[in-house]
């Protein structure tokens, strides 16, 4: 499946077949930290991902302590 | 596949803190709940209130800006131009975006513009931080729109992750005059609004799964000049916190505010007590002028400092 990363954005193809969570763990990202959409819609972390599916990755971590 | 906790319909978001995964439907019930438990918990605003909110084109002010008119609230929004390069120029048609297709009023202001500055060059000139003289710039300028434009309170988007990780690092150094102010709420005073902060209650997972649920283009990628920065460190170490021990940072802060802030408001009224005003603009400050003031006089005056060069110092 292709994943769309960002910062920096890029995209990298890797196997579908695992639930987004197990997704994340083996990019080492932290749950916690992102999100994960499918086709522009929110998935939770069991949903299984599937190798035709567009996924992205968002992180949700702002850096400074104000807007 | 999981279900809504509420419904049991498919589920969208899984939110370990509250042991449960929600639909579509009850995780936008959930947010709105938290906001208005924020609000009337600690006295933030009063029906029908005429708030500023500061907006930084990010999840977290266009959620809070995006709430609030949702709840009721006469909310205008107030953004300040950083001159951090594509950044600020993404950041500013995220949030005039967002203002021109809900016919909402926003204010801006640029730092170059208005004030011969910007923030990496501010950053070389005082050889401080970007973060340092970025706050301080902004803090200035919300404070004096909001009083100017005579609202009942300036509305920022600190949620929960950035409240338990300034309280962290206030705690690692017992900061004790830092922790008397660190409110969700903060009385109006001369030279100063009221400021209030709706999203305390909700993770930044949760604000930026409010904006995608909500359709709500914000500016995703990250400030160049953040990167690194001590408050992005204590964010990822309350994360692993989290990850381990789900609700865990909502505990550290809110049980704060519970426990802890009644216990330091004799330090709070001491350190208010002890503000004058800036001879020059007359905002609130322990010296004769302002840090903006002596800011913009120290910037103004430099050459101007591209954003790439201000990243390699």
């Amino acid at each position: 499946m292709r994943v769309l990363l960002r910062n920096p954005r890029r995209e990298i193809e890797i196997d579908g077949g695992v639930p987004a969570r197990t997704m994340l763990e083996r990019l080492g990202l932290a749950h916690e930290a992102h999100l994960v959409i499918r086709n522009g819609t929110l998935v939770p972390g069991d949903e299984r991902l599937e190798d035709d599916d567009e996924i992205e990755v968002r992180p949700v971590i702002s850096g400074g302590a104000s807007p | 596949m999981s279900k809504c906790r509420a419904c049991r319909e498919p589920a969208i978001i899984d939110l370990p803190r509250h042991n449960a995964n929600f639909c579509d439907v009850h995780f936008r019930q959930l947010v709105r709940r938290q906001v208005e438990k924020a609000i009337d918990d600690f006295a933030m605003l009063r029906p029908g209130d005429r708030v500023l909110v500061a907006v930084s084109g990010g999840k977290d002010s266009l959620a809070a800006w995006d709430l609030l008119v949702e709840l009721g609230y006469e909310a205008d929004g107030f953004y300040v131009g950083l001159g951090i390069g594509e950044y600020s120029e993404a950041s500013s048609e995220h949030a005039a975006r967002f203002a021109h297709d809900r016919r909402l009023r926003l204010l801006t202001v640029d730092l170059r513009d208005e004030f011969g500055y910007d923030v990496p060059t501010a950053s070389r000139a005082t050889r401080r931080p970007a973060c340092s003289s970025c706050g301080l710039s902004k803090r200035h300028l919300f404070d004096r729109a909001a009083l100017d434009g005579g609202y009942d309170a300036l509305v920022t988007g600190h949620n929960l992750d950035d409240e338990a990780a300034v309280l962290f690092g206030n705690t690692l150094r017992w900061d004790v005059d830092y922790l008397a102010r660190q409110l969700p709420v903060l009385a109006s005073r001369d030279g100063l609004p009221r400021k209030v902060k709706p999203l305390v209650r909700l993770t930044e997972r949760e604000t930026a799964a409010w904006c995608v649920v909500r359709g709500i283009d914000y500016a995703v990628d990250e400030c160049p000049m953040s990167a690194g920065n001590r408050h992005l460190r204590y964010k990822e170490a309350l994360n692993e916190i989290e990850a381990h021990s789900p609700g865990s940072k909502a505990a550290f802060y809110l049980n704060f505010l519970d426990n802890m802030a009644p216990l330091l408001a004799d330090r709070r009224d001491a350190s208010v007590a002890t503000v004058g005003e800036c001879t020059q603009c007359g905002s609130p400050t322990t010296g004769d002028r302002c840090a903006f003031c002596r800011l913009v006089e120290t910037a103004s005056q430099h050459e101007p400092v591209p954003v790439a060069m201000a990243r390699r110092r």
